[in-house]
């Protein structure tokens, strides 16, 4: 068992799903798998299929449209795997609170592992919440 | 008896195949990432995805057949781990050959293709059963040349056992010695590239595209397996080329087995190369270039050894 959590904190791949960000949260995480960070030095991969995620990197506030998205994506992912809230909408909805088309944050919809603020947050800032998040993993 | 399942657990087969084959994947991507200026995993990743992805849950989607999602992986990893096998064991020992294992050894290289058009079909997604046609429309645009390709040596050794190719290369040459023989080799890469599925010739996956195509179901051991057929089939693809073209690694002396893993090392760097510097081909374009340009340099190669070039 020791063993599977200690390859699980070597190589985390990320799903990436927008639920309605405004993109800038988006390009910090495309800036995270760049030269610069590399995070694949790290393990992570950016992965197309939710099925084979153990990262769920949610990115914007959750909108009407993409609040059962992201329940179901959250159900489809195999156990166990993490959320991440990327960015002040995904962690409080940040200036779009109250909006008529936006449910809530990120964590009133799924379960939250770890908060990443910042509007957008820097690519350090990603990538400091993601050796934290798997620091907690014993 | 024993011997057998040793070999096929142990020495030649899974185990070492498999260990080898996570190394040298390893290599592609640390070399890949060296290429787009990044530092790169470290040696052990392939590794820890491997148990990682052993350690996570499988789901079987609703609707499909669970007996036909499950084995595609098995029936990948037990051919890939059989070629595997059979290759080192006439690697070692020529005298081993039985007739036709060339045959073979070509029919069982063709199972993890099958075995991922059978498993993305089986898995109810839209995504995966276009990874899976797009895999079968690829399989039936490579094998043509990849055998005529094969035909080659064939000529040239007057042998369909493997083991006597390694000895009639031991004693008058290697068949990429003659024209003939160079310009297989070269269809046969092509070929090897698209049997990798790797870039210009990842079609079916498409990561960017329909999201890894017939592997989108899959998770946990279930993608651990395919994940290891991949990589096993980096080592052993090379391998049996090596083996078929370029005169075996050779036995006894240091010298020449050094020399056998210098020709495995020349064939994954182009290899890396070819997927680091091309873009991807359309499913039309990759057949109409196997069928058209490779097909045809291919008869080119046959004709050529046929006339004794």
């Amino acid at each position: 068992m020791k063993l599977k959590l200690k390859a699980l904190t070597k190589s985390p791949w990320v799903f990436h799903l927008n639920t309605g960000a405004c993109n800038n949260c988006d390009i910090e995480i495309l800036n995270v798998l760049t030269p610069k960070f590399d995070a694949e030095r790290l393990g992570v991969l950016l992965v197309g299929s939710i099925r084979h995620a153990d990262v769920l990197l949610v990115t914007g506030p959750v909108t009407r449209q993409a609040a059962p998205r992201l329940k179901r994506l959250y159900e489809q992912a195999p156990k166990p795997c993490f959320v991440v809230a990327c960015g002040t909408c995904a962690t409080s909805c940040g200036i779009f609170k109250d909006a008529y088309n936006v449910v809530g944050p990120v964590d009133k919809i799924v379960p939250v592992n770890a908060y990443i603020p910042g509007c957008p947050p820097k690519p350090e800032a990603l990538i400091s919440a993601l050796v934290k998040l798997l620091g907690t993993v014993k | 008896m024993l011997k057998s399942v040793f070999y096929f657990v142990i020495f030649p087969g899974f185990l070492f195949t498999a260990v080898v084959g996570l190394l040298v994947s390893w290599i592609d991507r640390k070399v890949t990432a060296r290429v787009q200026w990044r530092v790169g995993p470290p040696w052990w990743q392939n590794f820890a995805d491997f148990v990682k992805l052993l350690g996570k849950e499988t789901i079987i989607p609703q609707g499909t057949s669970r007996f036909h999602f499950i084995t595609p992986p098995l029936l990948s990893i037990s051919a890939i781990t059989l070629v595997s096998t059979l290759l080192w064991v006439m690697l070692i020992n020529p005298h081993k050959s039985f007739l036709g294992d060339l045959i073979v050894v070509v029919y069982l290289l063709m199972m993890p293709a099958m075995a991922v058009v059978m498993g993305g079909a089986a898995s109810g997604n839209p995504l995966a059963s276009m990874g899976a046609s797009r895999e079968m429309k690829l399989v039936l645009g490579y094998e043509l040349p990849f055998v005529l390709a094969l035909i080659v040596p064939i000529i040239k050794t007057d042998t369909i056992r493997l083991g006597e190719m390694i000895r009639f290369q031991a004693e008058d040459g290697v068949v990429i010695g003659s024209w003939s023989g160079i310009i297989a080799f070269l269809v046969a890469i092509v070929c090897m590239q698209a049997k990798l599925t790797l870039v210009p010739f990842d079609i079916p996956e498409a990561e960017t595209e329909i999201m890894s195509g017939p592997y989108i179901e899959y998770s946990g051991p279930a993608l651990a397996m395919f994940k290891l057929t991949r990589a096993m089939m980096l080592f052993v693809l090379p391998v049996f080329l090596v083996l078929v073209f370029w005169g075996g690694f050779g036995q006894g002396s240091f010298w020449s087995v050094l020399l056998g893993i210098l020709k495995y090392v020349v064939l994954l760097v182009v290899i890396v190369l070819i997927r680091n510097t091309n873009p991807r081909l359309r499913i039309d374009q990759a057949m109409r270039f196997f069928w058209g340009l490779v097909t045809g340099v291919a008869t080119l190669a046959i004709i050529l050894a046929l006339i004794g070039a």
